[in-house]
This record gives C-alpha cells, sequence and structure tokens, in this order.
C-alpha cells in the first residue's frame, strides 16, 4: 500500500525571522471562491459609489486680474506657467504650482484678445482691440521665490495695425502667427507688417487655429457663421463651411490632426473632419448656452470646454455627452478653458476675474500614489468598465450634480427639442410619403459648403 | 464535478513533446476559463466583435497563466492511498494508516473522551486552523488545531444544539435551550439573539455575513452579523426540523422535512424556491458539494441519495442509514450512522460513488456530527463520548490561497482580512439558485404563445377559479343566488386579460395588413382611413 497525506510543516509555510516578509501563497481554482460574479459585482458597485464621494474636481483659484478674463494661452515648453489676459488689457503669467503671478506684461490700452506663445516657449505674442499686436520676450523660468514681487516686462516690439484683433495663434512648427480681425493676418516675428492676408467674406473673424499636424493649415471661424480652412502656401483659401449660429472656437485634435471641433453659438460642440465638412463626425450637446471656448487635452481623447452658462465641462471626443460638469456659484461666464499640458489639470478664467484650477479626473486622487494604491486603482478601473451596462451602475456613474439654473435651463431645452421633434413627426404623418424628410443632426446646423 | 476528475485524468508522467505540453495545459486551464467563451456567431458589428475576440484571447491567456501556477508553483500534492494486489481500500484501517504516515500527520489521529457533556458538535473555521466544540450538556471549547492547544473552554449550564463560526474564529454562535448567543473566543458572551427562539440548527454565510438559523416552531430566520438587522423571518410550514446546509456554491439554504422533502430557501422570498420530495419518511442529513451541483441527502426510509441539482433528479441511491453526511473539498461524501462511518468516492467521475474507507468506532459510541478539516485530510467526528479525529487521504485541498483561507494567518493579517470582507459584503439580494446570473442580460422578451397554447392557459384560469372554494358565510350570504354571480364576476375577471390581449393583437394585425397592402400613397395620418377608398 502506497500512502501519502496532507502535511504541512510550519516553517514552510512562516517566515523564518519577523524582519521577512509574510509568504504569500495562491491558488486560483475558482471552487475556492465561491459567488465570485457578485463579489466583483458588489465591488464595482462600490467604486463607483467612491468615485462619487471623492468627486473634489475643485483646485484653487488664482486672483489677480482686475477685469474679466478674455483670452489664455499654455507655454508649450513649460508645464506649469499659463498666461492670462484681461479685458483691461493686463496680461499676466501665472505659476500653477505656486498659484501666483510671476511677471506682468503691461502696455496694452483695450481688451486683449489674442494671446499665444511660440512653439520654442521664447515669444508671446498679444493682440488686442487697440489695433497692436506686441511681441514679448517670456522671461526665462527659475526657482521662484516665494516672496519675490512680481516683475514687469516691456515688449520687445509694438505693431500697430489698421484693424482691432480678435484672435491670435502660432504656428506649430515654424516663426509665422495668425491674427483674426478683419481678416485672417499672417506675421511674422521680425516684419512690422503681416506678410499675408486672406479674405474671404467681409466679416471680422473670431478665432484662428493653426494645424497641430501639418504647420501650413489653418482654420478660422466668422460671425458671418462661417468656418475657413487657409493653406498659407496657397494665395486663396481652401474650403469654407456655413453655419446656422456662428462658431466661437476651433479646437484641432492633437492625436488626430485632421479632425477638429468647434464650439457653437447655439451651445453644441460639432466634431469635424476636415476633409469631409458637409457632415460633423460627432455633435456633443449639453451645454445650455453659447460655448465660448474649447481646448482638447494632449490625449486627444476628451477636451474641455466654457459656456456662458457658467460650467466648464469635459467630453469625450467620440461621445454624445459630457463626461465631467464642473461648477461653484463664484464662477461667472467662463470665456477661456485650457488643458493642461500633462491632461491633468483644466483651467479656465471667467467673468469674475479669476483663473480656477481643475483637475481633469474629478476623483483622482492628487501626490505620490503608492504601487499597491495604483493596482487597486486600476482594478477598480477594470470592475467599473466591465459592469457598466449594469442599470444600477450606469446610473450612479452618469448622475451629475447640477446647478439649479442648468437643471431648469436642461429640462426646459429637452421640452423644447422633443416638441420640435414632435412637431416634424406630425409634419411627416400629414404629409405626401418622401416630401418631408428628417435631417440628421449631424448635418441639420450645416446652411452649405463652399470650395 | 468534470473538473476535478478532469485534473485526475491528467498524465503523471513527464509529458515529451511540446505538443503534449500544451494540450497539458489546455485541459488544466478548462476550470480558469469559468466556462464557454462568448458567442461570436451572427454578430454582425465588426468593432464590438473585434473587442470580445481580444479580450477572450485575454481570458484565454490569464488561464494558461494560471494552470501554469497550479503545475509548477503550488508547494503541496494532494494525498492519496494507491493498494497493492488484491487490497481495497475500504478495508483499510487506521491503525495501517498511522504505520505508514509521517510523525506530524500522526498527532491527527486521536480520541479524545469527554463522556459528561456528550454528544458533541462541532464546527471548523474556513482555514482549518480553528476549531469549536459544543457539548450538549453545555459545554463550550475553541481548539486551535495547528498545535492542538485549547484556547478555551467554558460551561453555559444548559443545552447547546449546535455552535458556528462566524466570519472568523473571534467570533462563533452557540445555539442553547431557549436563545442562541454569541460568544468571543474568550468565552465573553457578547450578544443573546432572543429574535431566533429556540434555535435547532445554526448556519453562517460568509459572504453575507449572515447567521441563519432554523428553531423550534419550524422557522427560518436571517440575521445580519453586522450592523444586527433581521433580513428575514419566515414561516416554512413544514414542521420542525434540525437538518439544515448551505450550499455553498450559491449561499442557498437548505431544509430536509419529516415529511421527506427538501426545500431550498433564499432571504429575500417568502416561500421557498425549490421543493423537492427526496425520501418516502423524515430527511436525517443534507450534504452539499463544493460545485454546488451535487446534493446528498439520507432519510430513515434506510436510502442515502445523491442528486444531480441541476436536473433536480437522484443519480444514484445507496443503501444505508446516516444521521450525518458532509462532502470533503475534493468531493470525498462521509456518512455516519451509530458507531460505524464510511467515506464513498467518485473514482471516475461519472458520477458513480462507492466505498472509499470505512472507520468503526468503539461500540455503544453514536456519531452526531462529521467535519471535515478544510486544508488537511482529516475527518473530525463529534459522538457521544467526546469527540474523534482520523486520516482520510485525499480528502482536502492540498494548496490553500492566502487571501481566501491561510491557516498561517497572523493577527494583523486576520484584522485586515475582516475589513476587506466587510468591503466585499455580499447585499442578500446576490443569492439566487444560479450566482452566475448576475452581471448578465435579462430577457424580458417572451415567446410568443401559440394559439391553442393561450386557450389552454386561459382555461386553466378560469378552472382555478371555478374550484376555488367560497367561504361558508352566515345570514344568508352563502345563498345559491348570492354565490352566482360571484363566482360567475371572479370567471370574467379571469378571463379579461386573455381577452384584452387577443383584442389587441387583432387590432395591430389589421393595422399592419393596411399597412402593406393599400395606404402606401397616403401619408401616414390618412392611412387609417384606406380601407374606405372605393375599391378599384
Amino acid at each position: 500500500m502506497k500512502l501519502k497525506v496532507i502535511s504541512r510543516s510550519a516553517d514552510e509555510f512562516t517566515r523564518e525571522r519577523s524582519q521577512d516578509l509574510q509568504r504569500v501563497f495562491h491558488n486560483y481554482d475558482p471552487k475556492l471562491r465561491p459567488q465570485e460574479k457578485a463579489v466583483e459585482y458588489t465591488r464595482a458597485l462600490n467604486a463607483v459609489k467612491l468615485d462619487k464621494i471623492f468627486a473634489r474636481p475643485f483646485v484653487a483659484a488664482m486672483d489677480g486680474h482686475i477685469d474679466a478674463i478674455s483670452c489664455m494661452a499654455k507655454n508649450p515648453s513649460q508645464l506649469k506657467e499659463i498666461f492670462s489676459g484681461s479685458m483691461d488689457g493686463d496680461i499676466r503669467l501665472w505659476d500653477i504650482a505656486a498659484r501666483r503671478t510671476i511677471c506682468q506684461f503691461p502696455g496694452h490700452r483695450g481688451a486683449v484678445r489674442g494671446l499665444t506663445v511660440s512653439t520654442d516657449g521664447r515669444i508671446l505674442v498679444s493682440c488686442g482691440t487697440d489695433s497692436t499686436v506686441r511681441l514679448w520676450n517670456v522671461p526665462v523660468s527659475s526657482f521662484v521665490d516665494p516672496y519675490s514681487s512680481i516683475k514687469q516686462t516691456e515688449p520687445t516690439s509694438v505693431y500697430v495695425w489698421k484693424n482691432a484683433f480678435c484672435a491670435a495663434d502660432h504656428q506649430w512648427d515654424g516663426e509665422h502667427f495668425a491674427t483674426g480681425g478683419a481678416q485672417v493676418d499672417i506675421w511674422n516675428h521680425n516684419r512690422s507688417q503681416p506678410v499675408n492676408s486672406f479674405v474671404w467674406g467681409s466679416d471680422t473673424v473670431i478665432s484662428v487655429r493653426f494645424n497641430p499636424g501639418e504647420p501650413n493649415l489653418l482654420a478660422s471661424s466668422a460671425s458671418d457663421r462661417s468656418i475657413n480652412l487657409y493653406d498659407l502656401r496657397m494665395d486663396s483659401p481652401v474650403r469654407k463651411m456655413i453655419m446656422q449660429t456662428k462658431t466661437n472656437s476651433i479646437a484641432w485634435n492633437p492625436m488626430e490632426p485632421i479632425n477638429f471641433t468647434v464650439a457653437n453659438e447655439d451651445g453644441y460642440c460639432y466634431s469635424y473632419d476636415s476633409r469631409k465638412l458637409g457632415e460633423a463626425k460627432c455633435v456633443h450637446q449639453d451645454h445650455v448656452s453659447a460655448v465660448l471656448d474649447i481646448d482638447y487635452s494632449p490625449t486627444g481623447r476628451e477636451f474641455v470646454t466654457g459656456s456662458y452658462d457658467r460650467s466648464v465641462r469635459i467630453f469625450p471626443y467620440n461621445g454624445g455627452h459630457m463626461r465631467e460638469i464642473y461648477h461653484t456659484k463664484r464662477m461667472q461666464r467662463v470665456f477661456c478653458v485650457k488643458f493642461s499640458g500633462d491632461g491633468s489639470y483644466v483651467i479656465s478664467g471667467s467673468d469674475d476675474t479669476n483663473l480656477r484650477l481643475w483637475k481633469a479626473n474629478a476623483s483622482e486622487q492628487l501626490g505620490v500614489i503608492l504601487p499597491r494604491e495604483k493596482k487597486k486603482h486600476q482594478y477598480h478601473e477594470a470592475i467599473k468598465k466591465r459592469y457598466k451596462h449594469l442599470p444600477e451602475i450606469n446610473r450612479i456613474a452618469r448622475h451629475k450634480h447640477l446647478p439649479r439654473s442648468i437643471f431648469k435651463a436642461a429640462k426646459l431645452m429637452h421640452i423644447m427639442a422633443d416638441s420640435r421633434k414632435r412637431k416634424q413627426e406630425r409634419k411627416k404623418a400629414h404629409s405626401a410619403p418622401g416630401s418631408v424628410t428628417t435631417t440628421p443632426l449631424r448635418k441639420r446646423r450645416i446652411l452649405k459648403e463652399v470650395e | 464535478m468534470e473538473e476535478t476528475h478532469e485534473n485526475d485524468a491528467l498524465p503523471n508522467n513527464r509529458p515529451s513533446t511540446e505538443q503534449d505540453i500544451t494540450d497539458e495545459l489546455e485541459l488544466r486551464s478548462k476550470k480558469y476559463l469559468r466556462g464557454e467563451g462568448a458567442d461570436l456567431k451572427g454578430l454582425k458589428d465588426k468593432k464590438l466583435r473585434s473587442q470580445i475576440v481580444a479580450r477572450e484571447k485575454l481570458y484565454g491567456q490569464t488561464a494558461i497563466a494560471a494552470a501554469k501556477t497550479e503545475k509548477w508553483i503550488m508547494p503541496s500534492e494532494a494525498g492519496f492511498i494507491v493498494p497493492e494486489g488484491i487490497e481495497k481500500t475500504d478495508t483499510i484501517k487506521q491503525e495501517a494508516i498511522t504505520r505508514e504516515v509521517d510523525i506530524s500527520s500522526l498527532r491527527n489521529q486521536y480520541d479524545i473522551t469527554l463522556p459528561e457533556f456528550g454528544p458533541y458538535t462541532l464546527d471548523f473555521t474556513s482555514s482549518g486552523r480553528y476549531m469549536a466544540l459544543g457539548g450538549r450538556k453545555g459545554h463550550l471549547a475553541i481548539v486551535d488545531m495547528m498545535n492542538l492547544s485549547l484556547i478555551r473552554d467554558f460551561q453555559v449550564r444548559e443545552t447547546v444544539r449546535d455552535v458556528v463560526f462566524l466570519h472568523n474564529e473571534l467570533f462563533f454562535a452557540a445555539a442553547q435551550k431557549k436563545y442562541s448567543y454569541i460568544y468571543s473566543r474568550e468565552g465573553t458572551e457578547l450578544h443573546c439573539l432572543k429574535e431566533h427562539g429556540s434555535v435547532l440548527r445554526l448556519q453562517f454565510l460568509k459572504n453575507h455575513f449572515l447567521l441563519a438559523s432554523t428553531n423550534n416552531y419550524g422557522m427560518l430566520l436571517y440575521q445580519d452579523v453586522t450592523m444586527g438587522a433581521i433580513v428575514g423571518k419566515y414561516r416554512t410550514g413544514l414542521g420542525r426540523t434540525n437538518v439544515m446546509q448551505v450550499n455553498p456554491y450559491n449561499a442557498v439554504v437548505s431544509l430536509g422535512h419529516s415529511a421527506g422533502t427538501v426545500t431550498m430557501w433564499k432571504p429575500t422570498s417568502s416561500s421557498h424556491l425549490v421543493k423537492m420530495l427526496c425520501h418516502q419518511g423524515p430527511v436525517t442529513a443534507l450534504a452539499f458539494h463544493s460545485n454546488g451541483h451535487i446534493m446528498a441527502t439520507a432519510g430513515v426510509d434506510k436510502k442515502i441519495k445523491l442528486w444531480d441539482l441541476r436536473k433536480y433528479e437522484a443519480f444514484q441511491t445507496l443503501p444505508g442509514y446516516a444521521n450525518t453526511l458532509e462532502f470533503s473539498q475534493k468531493g470525498l461524501l462521509a456518512c455516519g450512522t451509530n458507531s460505524y462511518l464510511q467515506v464513498l468516492r467518485d473514482v471516475s467521475g461519472t458520477q458513480n460513488y462507492s466505498r472509499y474507507m470505512t472507520h468503526s468506532m468503539a461500540k455503544g459510541y453514536q456519531i452526531g456530527k462529521l467535519a471535515f478539516r478544510p486544508y488537511e485530510d482529516v475527518l473530525c467526528i463529534g459522538h457521544s463520548m467526546g469527540y474523534s479525529s482520523i486520516l482520510i487521504p485525499g480528502a482536502g485541498e492540498p494548496n490553500f490561497d492566502s487571501w481566501v483561507a491561510n491557516p498561517f494567518e497572523t493577527p494583523k493579517q486576520r484584522s485586515q482580512k475582516e475589513i476587506k470582507a466587510l468591503l466585499d459584503k455580499l447585499p442578500p439580494e446576490t443569492i439566487m439558485l444560479d450566482p452566475s446570473k448576475i452581471g448578465t442580460v435579462k430577457h424580458t422578451t417572451k415567446e410568443k404563445l401559440t394559439k391553442k397554447e393561450r386557450e389552454e392557459e386561459m382555461e386553466a384560469a378560469i378552472e382555478a377559479v371555478k374550484s376555488k372554494k367560497l367561504k361558508k358565510k352566515t345570514k344568508g350570504r352563502s345563498k345559491a343566488g348570492k354565490i352566482m354571480p360571484k363566482k360567475q364576476d371572479a370567471i370574467a375577471n379571469a378571463k379579461r386579460p386573455f381577452l384584452e390581449q387577443k383584442i389587441a393583437e387583432e387590432k395591430n394585425e389589421s393595422r399592419k395588413k393596411q399597412k402593406t397592402n393599400e395606404g402606401v400613397d397616403l401619408p401616414k395620418s390618412l392611412q387609417r382611413f384606406a380601407h374606405k377608398k372605393p375599391s378599384s
């Protein structure tokens, strides 16, 4: 007879010395873990609830301007620096980490409407309603003494031009920059006059934005409700599309530079493929008032919008509804928003003269995270993803607390949309078959496309 | 069931070629895949298909990794007996085993004689490290089985019917004469559970933190031990019973009744989920295999039956009495009666249990409770003269998981695990017959019934109403003239939903017909007037 029974000696299964780590043994047999699916589901439910509990997106408000903030610019070479310009002509350079002003750029007589920084981060371009374009040297960032006074800088050059400016943007690779006013002007760092000008239509250009992939490509929007595409290598504009309402801002997707998203006056954002402007790729709805500014995350997976309805929202690049809404009682109309260079923060500038710093992920844990914590977060993400379609989890994840004004306005918009839909359906029912067609939302707001 | 035997069927000698190695890994990884993969047939969405394919691939990889761990990294191997020549395993005596095993295993063979407070019942913690002992006449004790040291024993001076550990060894519940009590490991009385009444059997549902009990009045009661709330209190209506067992696979509580039926219960419904007639005569014992598919029952009709719970059919009936039944982690079934016990085993994995080992106690000992010690090849026997422990090779799972149940747990690990377990506490709603349904899609669309089926259904409903007896009432209210309209009303009420449905369907159909036939050129709003058009 051959025989064996299980016999374990404690020495093999426990640590030798008290300084050693405890020994851990694994047996992945599903039989040892009954009801594992129920356990996993409960964990997913708890993870979703914890997300809501830990959602504290507001980090800081940066106070200093004495008028509404009209525009902002990221410094591409410095993660923690951001420029902001206000309606009274004040331009400030902020240190986000220390949450204070490092430097001021005085000179503008009217509102600053356009701010942009060259890709190497050395030259700041500003323009405004006083019809001037000013170039500034960006001070080299060093260790910031928290008690040092705010520095003041003189512009290196001032170019006076014929009309007021509304927007500015710097080329990603090269030394041209564009301004928008009565027309789109292309400037060089060293020339006091524009090197090129594009005119199509007669109305004011509201925003200009260079393509991050192709440095010579440029998109602009004008107050005649048009969106234009230009190529610097050609004399005339390339394409034009007219929508029913005007576009306030444009942002190119940095990861898919053929696509761009526009912030529209009707409260929707539209993602377009620049090769196919007849139909939007996606319509992002949720804002209840005009969207004033938009900026893509460097990952290209989501973008942030600021709106006249006093809220900042984050949308996925391919989703129709917001992922997150940020609001506070004190925040007024949001005129400009930016994603931080690493995609983990959002900065908004609003009518109440403050810059606000938000986390891009509302429930993200700040600071150094231990490896075990990190693993736990990853596990939570995975199970949330796995069970996201289940009604209870979906309901909790989707729930957003809205301020009363936005809640009511959203409800009203919903009712209006419903009644429009109903009307359309009835119209269809009472007309000869085929005579009334419903255009999809992705095409509905587009008036025409001009080559 | 199948899984265990696939493992047994694995080739023991080293595989020679790479093909053999991959085959073996595939066989081993089957249980880690947890069933079939997603069915991609008829899935037209290309994006979804590619996502599912990617995920299935990932599942396959993890299963292979787990299988590799099982093959190479597991520290211990399962116990076994290989008889030589004409020897049979069921004739091997404990004394013969004593001669063969190592010294440390010898410590697991003993008889403890405690004649005064007998018969004893016992319970193990999930790691098998601690044992709670309850003597009928009021003796309670906690024993550390690792070094066989008594942690605490005390007298409660009244009848003790059952003991059960809560989530760890720090707490245990004892069913005593009038009430049940929760004690700490040191023997301090923490709670008196008056709501339960005088309890006959206690069971603890580990994942849900529920203490289930059945009492003198045939009531089944669930109490949440974390918050103290009574989750469910149900009258079984089938008389008092002391046969109760939790199915470890789905946490459904089963009761064996004196009429030979077994009922299964969950805390969120006041009626039983399943009622099956198992024996002619009272059910004496009940046990569940850890995979949840096999139930063993014993009755006074001198039968031990093994049931397949997927089909609710008995697949094997063995002759014999049993006061107590118990499945081991590896699927051995121990049956005890009087002073004799036998252990059955499913040798070939074909659901055919045969005698594996036997053991006879000293004459006059009455076996009250059998319990396999988890993660060990040890069977503990609570009987009228104390308790004993014998060796059953191949009974226990050889490899424990430190995060599930660790016999070598330190106090710090225990406290951390307690917190983790509380965070993962399952709500009582998750108890259901098929727990794999959680997190899946519920199909709500009913199959359309045929006309005949519908008529049959209606007739059945009418019959049910007709056969219902009305109460006999006084003062002329039970006159034929009063009863007749009442009955007719009830019948009309029963008919109504069926007729309404029929009318609605006919309407729908006629509308559809119109749509397809005539009103093609008309706007939708005018289509309903289409049939008034003169036929041309």
